[in-house]
């Protein structure tokens, strides 16, 4: 005979103690069903549970006649046999075990918290589309772009500046080989840049987990930054350095 | 008072033969060609989760975006909207650059006069080409802050890596639609500009003399250079693009919407 599992067992008992009591409690007295009551608990497996009909939890019995039945259930599956057939509709159903979702699912998903994109999304594009729009309006009648006189192959402007973006670029120039300035490390950046999602190997993208990531871009930022500045507000003629302050303003947008 | 009557039951007479016509509109066949079955425009929007689905399930929309995102991504905090700005700027920039398409001719004889033109006797031609230009270079500027920003929020971790692969071409591709652009207007500023830039191309190992002869239309910046430029702004680049836009807009989508939260 199949061993039935020790809390399952508990359960049936303390179920059937209640249906006892119950049936009794109808005919006899109150008294003696809360005093039932009183020992059941240490041994009913979880609150959880209580929503289950208690006659279904009678491992032993055939649902459908359950409610009249009131012998110990170690009488086998097997004995209980010429009653088989006998429940609602002809089935003979009964209440095995109860498996809760959380034991048996791998639930690797957790819903997340999600928003209409109308109206949360798009009135916030919206308004940033406007205030780009305005402010570039405004920015416009205000300074004017510049036009220079008209392109002259005979003079050379000193200092002759590349757009601001290459900036950087031009003042490497000054520090290495054209090949190594122009090519070799533009290249090498591009590269980098897209190689970053392959070489970062590093799952996580919580701050304090990438520090050595994150570093490594401040640092690179940073020195870009400076070196745009410095190729645009403190290079004077002849690609020398200057201090805007004392030396002039050498740059165009 | 009777007064007062007689203005509401004109108002409400007035807003009764409106409502007539805007049934009448709303059913015609013109009408319901133009919009799908579901439109909110079809069957009216009152405010409730259907109808805010509606909105975009039933119209092009639903090309950019899904119905719902994830609540955090909606947070200006954490994108700072500038991948959306550097796709409103590059419209942006496709609008004025048509205007000023119209006034300028890319040949080294006429483009600088062409411009000067344009600012002095063309209706709202100063604005709009200041407009363009400062467009640009915020466009520059948001583009490159948006890459920033994705690397900060490790956006580029699988499974987005290949959608990082295609930002960094589209920063490129920006940065090459600015410099060609610089070329245009034909004056000095642009001129000795694009001349430092292409001599540094020039020093690319084996291939150098023919990268540049090839950039420039010839051995020299002149009239070639400036058409060939003129194309690559307005029709190539942009061409290519878009295409790398819509890519990119997929595989967000694709790849599970915006990243995050940290």
């Amino acid at each position: 005979m199949v061993e039935i599992p020790e809390h399952l067992r508990k359960r049936a008992e303390a179920a059937r103690a209640k249906a006892e009591a119950a049936k009794g409690g109808s005919a006899t007295s109150e008294t003696k069903e809360t005093e039932t009551v009183a020992d059941t608990p240490s041994e009913t497996p979880s609150s959880g549970d209580e929503k289950i009909p208690a006659h279904l939890l009678d491992r032993g019995v055939p649902a459908g006649n359950q409610p009249s039945i009131s012998e110990p259930s170690d009488v086998p599956p097997a004995q209980s046999g010429p009653q088989a057939g006998q429940g609602p509709d002809g089935h003979n159903q009964r209440l095995l075990t109860v498996v809760k979702a959380g034991s048996i699912q791998d639930v690797k998903t957790t819903p997340t918290d999600k928003v209409h994109v109308w109206p949360h999304l798009l009135i916030a594009e919206f308004l940033a589309a406007l205030a780009i729009t305005l402010f570039t309006t405004l920015f416009s009648i205000v300074v004017n772009a510049p036009l220079l006189e008209l392109a002259d192959f005979n003079r050379t402007p000193n200092p002759s500046k590349a757009p601001w973006y290459f900036l950087g670029l031009q003042e490497l120039l000054t520090m290495f080989h054209p090949m190594v300035a122009g090519v070799t490390i533009p290249g090498m950046g591009i590269f980098l840049l897209i190689m970053a999602p392959f070489i970062d190997k590093n799952p996580s993208n919580k701050p304090e987990h990438r520090k050595f990531a994150i570093s490594l871009m401040t640092v690179h930022l940073m020195f870009w930054a400076v070196l745009v500045m410095i190729g645009s507000f403190f290079r004077g003629p002849g690609f020398n350095f200057v201090f805007p302050w004392e030396g002039g303003l050498f740059f165009e947008l | 008072m009777a007064e007062t009557n007689g203005d509401k039951a004109a108002g409400q007479a007035l807003k009764e033969k409106l409502g007539q016509i805007g049934g009448k509109v709303q059913d015609s066949q013109t009408w319901t060609a133009i919009f799908r079955p579901g439109s909110i425009f079809r069957k009216g929007y009152t405010d409730s989760p259907r109808n805010r689905s509606y909105v975009i399930m039933n119209s092009v929309l639903y090309h950019l975006h899904p119905v719902k995102v994830k609540r955090h991504a909606v947070k200006v905090s954490y994108t700072l909207c500038l991948g959306g700005l550097s796709f409103f700027l590059f419209i942006f920039l496709t609008v004025t650059g048509i205007f000023l398409m119209f006034f300028y001719r890319p040949t080294a004889a006429q483009a600088w006069d062409d411009i000067q033109t344009l600012q002095t006797a063309v209706g709202f031609g100063l604005l709009v080409r200041n407009m363009h230009r400062w467009g640009a270079h915020l466009m520059v500027l948001t583009v490159f802050l948006h890459m920033a920003r994705v690397f900060y929020h490790g956006a580029y971790k699988p499974p987005r890596e290949f959608n990082w692969v295609i930002g960094v071409i589209l920063l490129t591709l920006t940065l090459l639609l600015s410099f060609t652009g610089y070329l245009l207007p034909w004056d000095q500023l642009a001129l000795w500009a694009v001349t430092v830039g292409t001599n540094m191309m020039g020093y690319t190992p084996v291939f150098g003399e023919q990268v540049r002869f090839v950039l420039l239309g010839g051995v020299e910046i002149g009239t070639d250079t400036l058409l060939r430029w003129y194309t690559l702004h307005v029709l190539m680049l942009p061409f290519v693009l878009i295409i790398f836009l819509a890519i990119h807009f997929w595989r967000v989508r694709k790849d599970g919407g915006i990243s995050g939260p940290l």
